[in-house]
């Protein structure tokens, strides 16, 4: 079977989504969109401009929002303050991880 | 197929009242959310207690489910008995909790596929709706990041066959993984995910990316870092040695007077991109075993000849 290789777009923080592409991955309206930027979980890199755009990495916590929101019941604000605590987990362990693996030479 | 005890599933007796049921629920819920456990087996256990809630949550499905008997136990091979359900209704529950369609063949032996294909019609409104989105993680090796690399990564998704039934379908990608790529970044595959219902579009495929742990380097973010053994000799008399990295060997200067521990910056030798990380060396000093007579006698040397006193700062 020939394959041909697929080309994804890379998510990270130099892709730029418009306001729309954000709404239609994460299949939620722009209303609630611009609720997790009023709380300060999603940065536009534009904020001043009329036409937002958005960092893959927006994406990624615009997507664990909507999960957190349907499966848990969380609010905005519980949202905002779980996803800064798991980034916060996440450096955490990362460092932990470098340092249990120099206990080990 | 298996028989699941849903209230050992739920951590709660079979008398538990509806309002325990819940508080089980939510706490379990918040506990193998996957966005939010660690655990490996989270989005598994995370999906059971889903099942298990959907069921024991509604008085008219916990009642019939009740109504198989106590003798079973989970694990157990389990086929409805004929009739079982007689006099039940499974109208009014409504399915808002959790994925319909991860349900186990269990549950839609005893409740329906259709009551699954409910679900979907509430999630989505209407029969023309974008199909589900796929998430998997894909490892990789550090030096993929470096160089970028193709992978081919197998997908396990169900799906219905011709006639109607759930099989577990298999299928291989060969996906770029381009370079600079970092831990925890994700790639999407537009229309890779389920297919859509009626003219809606195919879902999306997500790949996150993780490294396998390496045996030289670690990495944190875009930063590489390596320890680097190094000679009593070579630390302190300065010395130019050869170093692995990612991107190939390189000659690294010692420079006289290095301690153990201290991090030497190479600007930009990280996971490439438009801001390259860096590669930070880090020395650790290595003594030779005095193992021969030679090696005792000159550790003996050092110690009659060097006034060298490594505790005079802690006063002794």
């Amino acid at each position: 079977m020939t394959q041909t290789t697929l080309n994804g777009i890379l998510l990270d923080e130099h892709t730029e989504l418009s306001l729309n592409d954000l709404c239609r991955a994460c299949s939620t309206s722009a209303e609630w969109v611009v609720e997790l930027v009023s709380e300060g979980v999603l940065e536009p890199i534009n904020y001043q401009q009329i036409q937002w755009r958005f960092t893959g990495v927006s994406l990624k916590k615009a997507q664990a929002a909507v999960r957190l929101q349907r499966d848990l019941g969380i609010n905005i604000a519980g949202i905002a303050l779980a996803l800064e605590l798991l980034d916060e987990i996440e450096t955490l362990q990362a460092r932990l991880s470098c340092l249990e693996l120099n206990d080990d030479i | 197929m298996d028989y699941k005890d849903y209230y050992q599933i739920m951590g709660v007796e079979k008398t538990a009242t509806q309002d325990e049921i819940k508080r089980a629920y939510r706490k379990l819920a918040r506990k193998y959310h996957p966005d939010v456990s660690k655990e490996s087996d989270a989005e598994v256990r995370f999906k059971q207690v889903g099942e298990a809630y959907e069921v024991l949550k509604d008085p008219e499905k916990r009642a019939a489910y009740d109504q198989l008997g106590e003798n079973w136990k989970a694990g157990q091979d389990f086929n409805p008995p004929p009739n079982w359900d007689a006099g039940f209704e499974f109208n009014g529950g409504g399915y808002t909790e959790g994925n319909a369609a991860d349900f186990s063949d269990f549950f839609e032996s005893l409740f329906g596929r259709g009551a699954s294909a409910g679900s979907a019609g509430h999630r989505h409104a209407g029969y023309h709706a974008k199909g589900e989105d796929h998430h998997a993680k894909v490892l990789i090796d550090l030096e993929d990041a470096f160089q970028g690399a193709s992978r081919s990564i197998t997908l396990q998704s169900p799906e219905l066959d011709s006639s109607g039934h759930v099989v577990t379908q298999q299928r291989t990608l060969k996906v770029k993984i381009p370079k600079g790529i970092k831990q925890g970044q994700r790639i999407r595959l537009s229309g890779q995910g389920s297919a859509g219902m009626g003219d809606a579009p195919a879902g999306d495929l997500y790949l996150e990316i993780a490294f396998n742990p390496h045996a030289l380097y670690r990495v944190d973010g875009h930063d590489v870092y390596l320890d680097l053994p190094v000679t009593p000799w070579e630390a302190a008399l300065g010395a130019s040695i050869k170093v692995p990295t990612p991107s190939g060997t390189i000659d690294l200067k010692i420079a006289k007077g290095t301690t153990s521990g201290r991090k030497l910056r190479l600007k930009a030798r990280g996971i490439p991109g438009k801001t390259p990380g860096d590669l930070y060396v880090i020395p650790q000093i290595t003594l030779p075993p005095a193992d021969t007579d030679t090696a005792i006698e000159l550790y003996q040397k050092m110690e009659q000849e060097l006034a060298y006193n490594p505790r005079s700062k802690l006063g002794v």
